[in-house]
């Protein structure tokens, strides 16, 4: 494994295993499934980026004629769905499927073709939503949407598209968190104990546990607007004695934590790099630790301080609005333990570097004017207007999106054994930080200057229209920076600079395997002794605390003086140079593909229910045929 | 379809100056990497201020009342404390990355420091502390602007949100036919005493939002819902005429189609105006003997009244009422009148129609009476009058000659507001 090209070309071919498409369909490894979600989420992430280009176009001057009410709506809607659901959840569910297992020193997930599952059910619900720009429009009652603004129009079928593609969504999100919470609980290295895993993975886990009790709260509430809306249920009918704000609770209850859901990986990314870069390890880890469980715990309390305006009562507006101020607390024990990483360490500015230190500079700015939502009365001005839309975007773009692209330029070389290029990386961070605030930041005052949220259309003389045109040359900026980014992945990934299996100088697992890793990730399961486990086989600390490099150990793998000592099944390899030895590793499946594609198939037949009924009884043959074949079928592939 | 007010021209003129100032600023930069964090500090240091400086007849920063003043300060002391925090906080951190950064020839080894318990307790106890401050004077501003106003004086008005405008009852001020005053989108009030809204929606939710006078409230399907408004007396300016000034608002919650147009005009009256104005409202509709008038009153009762009601005196002098029957929406206690369609009975006393979006005027409202959704997105084609869905008023293919006769008519029905 030494850092030299040519090796790195046979890691390729190694990784690269079977080719073809076949070969990705049925993969059911947990690094290739982790770049489908990555380059699929990619390519929404263009989709609600046009989207929001144009929405910034209307907006950009008063009564403006670039599209109609219509179409805006079904944009905006569509842009929300798009950033949640098929951009930011399964971007961390790139990193998360990529990194967990081997960051935690495991072979794959616990339920190899399950993870299949779940991405090919994501791609497919992603099209099948898309899809309904091409049959008579795409779903245009906002991404949240309000019964019985979504119930009313039982003749239009948008919101059906919406209502059953995030069921399927919420499907494929809660069997890969079982997933997760499996790998997080069986499949950890020994030694690895959970206080000795890196903060990334802790996200993950806290990720993976609030979206599997927040997702069936929506879940249902998804089922009774479908029903409302096709069988005429009247769970949401006020003019039957029901209340539609159940809806919001419903929906707030789940959406809440998906605010933590988009924005905790990210924060356990900047916790992995921070260190790197400061080579210093993570300053108070587990307050860090706890400050993210303790944010997603009490991230299932505050769900209705969306609904301020909603007429709870004042009793439940003090209730809610303290339980809110009081997420702030461990926010901020984050923020000031990321500052104290930085404090007396020697900080390179790499581009993963500039995007953490902007994502936690935004992630500020966000989580100070969340904390002015919590002034209940405040809130009632800025609910529902441009300055919510601006804190929004701070936490999940200057946040969440700044945290995963910081992840990508430093995972890039792990992906691909190639560096994305430092010079583009540089001017793709200052042009998009630029371009964000610019963007963002005068929302603040539109907001505040009485501008609503949702609205196509605004007249002249209200104040609006300089920080509007400013704000849509923002989003031009930030689409430029985009451009850069793709052009630098496109460059990179065949030219960019050999990386070698550590090119930071990294602290954790990943970099003690090849770039990219062999498809069993470890020749020789590792045995961790420490956090950062990595690092301390490669520094110590004199009296004074300094760091002291050790010598390089000899003959480039890792010797495991202690082997067995803390137990386990460590698996005694042969050292036969080709490291696969006795390694079972799950065989390839198409089934986990034809088991999501026939759930899809019933989604469409429940939108179209007048004549759908034939394809849900086909989508459900399909689903049961795929589910056979998949409990019926060997599980490992055969030796080689 | 443009708002020409007073206080619009001198927000815009504040507006300009500021944004001229930040133009220049991107044209110097780039010379220098110092000069350009000098002007980024320079302009981050505008932006805070613009942020503080409201202007516009839509502006939450600019209270025009005592309840948004009472938000304006809990806003103004949360904001405070979070540019505070902002400073420190990014203080820390420029200088964390500025000392400590990797230089040229550097071999410093850093202290591999883990952690420090003190400082974790300090910085948890620090916010902790801050919040408390900023939570004691926000439970108290949740109850003060939901009490409920207690001043005899206080007007009672009655809204119910409609897909896309807004319906006003003033239970107060009965007119001829015993029936009380009815209006839509332009909200009449005194300045000077607490207004009462008792809401609710006839359809889906909207959310009614003054900035200047209050934070908005939700107007939710099946519940009643109040909020308080109260304008300081010199609202009352001479926007329209001696004693009469106006505020902006409008639907905060998404609600279909035409969202962005269903607005709020709030017409702020000294009470002897408001006085006036409300003799004004109560005088039913004359209807002509003959005449264009008259012609196109047979019109009006022949298509319009299928959704829109009026107060009207025919020409015999005795005083009827027209439109569709009376739909009311009981709410618990509260009793509220829905229409189809806005009450017509004073309309020429309006300063804008459909929503409070155009200019109530001849040209506007003759592409109005010719297909109302060529200027205002709407759904017409999905009315369902028997389940009293109304998704927009529909195109009902009237010759020009009929839309002029109507025209007539209702340039007869009210006094015309100078100016208008």
């Amino acid at each position: 494994m030494a850092i030299t090209a040519e090796p790195q070309q046979q890691q390729l071919e190694v990784y690269t295993g079977e080719k073809g498409i076949w070969a990705w369909i049925t993969t059911v490894d947990h690094k290739r499934i982790g770049l489908l979600y990555g380059t699929t989420a990619l390519f929404f992430f263009i989709l609600g980026g046009l989207e929001a280009l144009f929405i910034r176009l209307q907006l950009a001057t008063p009564n403006a004629e670039v599209l109609s009410a219509e179409a805006y709506n079904q944009l905006f809607t569509m842009h929300g769905l798009t950033m949640v659901f098929l951009v930011i959840m399964p971007i961390a569910a790139a990193f998360t499927n990529y990194f967990l297992p081997i960051l935690v020193g495991a072979r794959d997930v616990a339920f190899p073709r399950l993870n299949a599952f779940s991405y090919w059910l994501f791609l497919f619900a992603g099209l099948m939503i898309y899809s309904s720009f091409l049959v008579g429009g795409a779903p245009d009652g906002a991404w949240v949407g309000y019964a019985p603004l979504s119930t009313q129009i039982t003749e239009v079928v948008r919101m059906d598209y919406w209502a059953i593609g995030l069921q399927l969504l919420g499907v494929a999100s809660i069997a890969s968190s079982a997933n997760f919470i499996a790998t997080v609980f069986t499949m950890r290295a020994p030694g690895m104990s959970l206080l000795r895993m890196p903060v990334f993975a802790w996200m993950a886990l806290v990720v993976a546990f609030l979206l599997i009790f927040s997702l069936p709260a929506v879940g249902i509430g998804l089922f009774q607007l479908f029903l409302d809306r096709n069988f005429g249920a009247l769970f949401y009918e006020a003019a039957a004695g029901a209340d539609p704000l159940l809806w919001q609770h419903l929906f707030w209850i789940f959406g809440h934590p998906e605010v933590y859901v988009l924005v905790l990986p990210a924060m356990g990314i900047v916790s992995e790099i921070l260190p790197v870069f400061s080579r210093k390890p993570l300053f108070g880890y587990e307050f860090v630790v706890f400050s993210g469980a303790a944010i997603g715990f009490v991230g299932f309390g505050v769900w209705a301080h969306h609904m301020f305006t909603s007429g709870l009562g004042p009793a439940a507006e003090a209730g809610f609005g303290i339980a809110t101020m009081i997420i702030a607390v461990p926010t901020g024990v984050k923020i000031f333990n990321w500052i104290g990483t930085l404090w007396g360490g020697r900080i390179r500015f790499t581009t993963p570097m500039l995007f953490s230190i902007g994502f936690i500079a935004m992630f500020v700015i966000g989580g100070l004017s969340g904390v002015s939502h919590a002034v209940v009365p405040a809130d009632t001005q800025q609910h529902d207007t441009y300055y919510v839309v601006a804190h929004f975007h701070y936490v999940l773009f200057g946040g969440a999106v700044f945290g995963y692209v910081a992840g990508v330029y430093y995972w890039f070389p792990k992906w691909t054994g190639r560096l994305l290029s430092e010079p583009i990386g540089k001017l793709h961070f200052w042009l998009m930080l630029l371009g964000f605030n610019l963007t963002f930041a005068p929302q603040h005052i539109l907001g505040l200057n009485g501008m609503p949220r949702r609205t196509y259309r605004y007249d002249e003389g209200l104040g609006w229209d300089f920080w509007n045109l400013v704000s849509t040359i923002g989003a031009f900026l930030i689409a430029l920076s985009i451009l850069v980014f793709i052009y630098n992945i496109l460059r990179s990934r065949k030219n960019g600079p050999i990386a070698g299996d550590d090119p930071w100088d990294g602290r954790t697992l990943e970099w003690t395997i090849s770039s990219p890793p062999p498809v069993h990730n470890f020749d020789e399961v590792p045995i961790v002794h420490s956090l950062d486990d990595f690092w301390h086989r490669k520094y110590t600390e004199d009296e004074t605390g300094r760091l002291v490099a050790l010598p390089p150990v000899s003959g480039g793998t890792l010797t495991v003086d202690e082997g067995g000592a803390d137990g386990g099944d460590v698996v005694d390899d042969d050292h036969d140079g080709d490291g696969h030895g006795d390694i079972h590793m799950p065989s390839p499946s198409y089934y986990p593909a034809l088991t999501s594609f026939g759930l899809v198939v019933m989604g469409y037949g429940l939108i179209y229910l007048s004549w759908g009924w034939a394809a849900v009884v086909a989508g459900a043959m399909i689903t049961l045929w795929g589910l056979f074949g998949w409990s019926l079928e060997p599980v490992t592939r055969e030796e080689h | 379809m443009t708002v020409r007010i007073g206080t619009v021209r001198r927000g815009l003129e504040r507006h300009q100056v500021r944004a001229g100032s930040a133009r220049s600023e991107t044209r110097v930069r780039g010379s220098s990497g110092r000069i350009f964090t000098r002007l980024a500090a320079l302009g981050g240091f505008a932006f805070v201020l613009a942020a503080c400086s409201g202007s516009g007849p839509q502006t939450s920063l600019e209270p025009s009342g005592p309840i948004a003043r009472d938000i304006d300060q809990l806003w103004m002391l949360v904001y405070s404390i979070a540019v505070g925090v902002f400073v420190l906080v990014n203080l820390a951190l420029v200088y964390a990355i500025i000392k400590f950064r990797d230089r040229k020839n550097d071999d410093r080894q850093p202290v591999q420091l883990h952690g420090n318990t003190k400082l974790e307790i300090t910085w948890t106890i620090i916010p902790a502390v801050i919040l408390a401050v900023i939570t004691v004077p926000t439970v108290q501003g949740i109850f003060d602007v939901r009490a409920e106003p207690t001043d005899p004086e206080t007007v009672q008005i009655k809204v119910t949100g409609h897909q896309w405008w807004w319906e006003y009852e003033y239970p107060g001020f009965t007119r001829a036919d015993g029936r009380p005053l009815y209006t839509a989108n332009e909200l009449h009030i005194p300045t000077g005493v607490p207004i009462n809204l008792t809401m609710t929606s006839a359809d889906v939710i909207h959310s009614f939002w003054v900035p200047r006078l209050n934070g908005k409230r939700d107007v939710v399907p099946g519940r009643s819902s109040n909020l308080t408004l109260v304008a300081d007396p010199d609202v009352a300016t001479t926007d329209y005429g001696a004693g009469v000034g106006v505020v902006l608002g409008q639907c905060a919650e998404f609600c279909g189609l035409a969202h962005a147009d269903m607005r709020i005009r709030v017409i702020a009256h000294s009470p002897e105006s408001f006085a006036a104005w409300v003799e004004e409202q109560l005088a039913p509709a004359p209807v002509a003997e003959s005449g264009a008038a008259a012609d196109g009153y047979a019109t009006f009762t022949a298509v319009c009244t299928a959704c829109h009601q009026a107060t009207v005196q025919l020409p015999d002098g005795t005083v009827d009422w027209v439109g569709p029957e009376d739909f009311f929406l009981e709410i618990g206690d509260d009793v509220f009148h829905s229409s189809l369609g806005p009450d017509l009975t004073s309309f020429n006393s309006r300063y804008t129609f459909g929503g409070a979006v155009f200019d109530n005027n001849t040209d506007h409202l003759a592409v109005w009476l010719d297909n109302p959704s060529a200027i205002k997105p709407m759904d017409p084609d999905r009315n369902d009058i028997a389940t009293r869905r109304i998704l927009g008023m529909p195109s009902f293919g009237l010759t020009q000659q009929e839309i002029s006769e109507l025209i007539e008519m209702l340039d007869t029905w009210g006094v015309e507001p100078v100016p208008r």
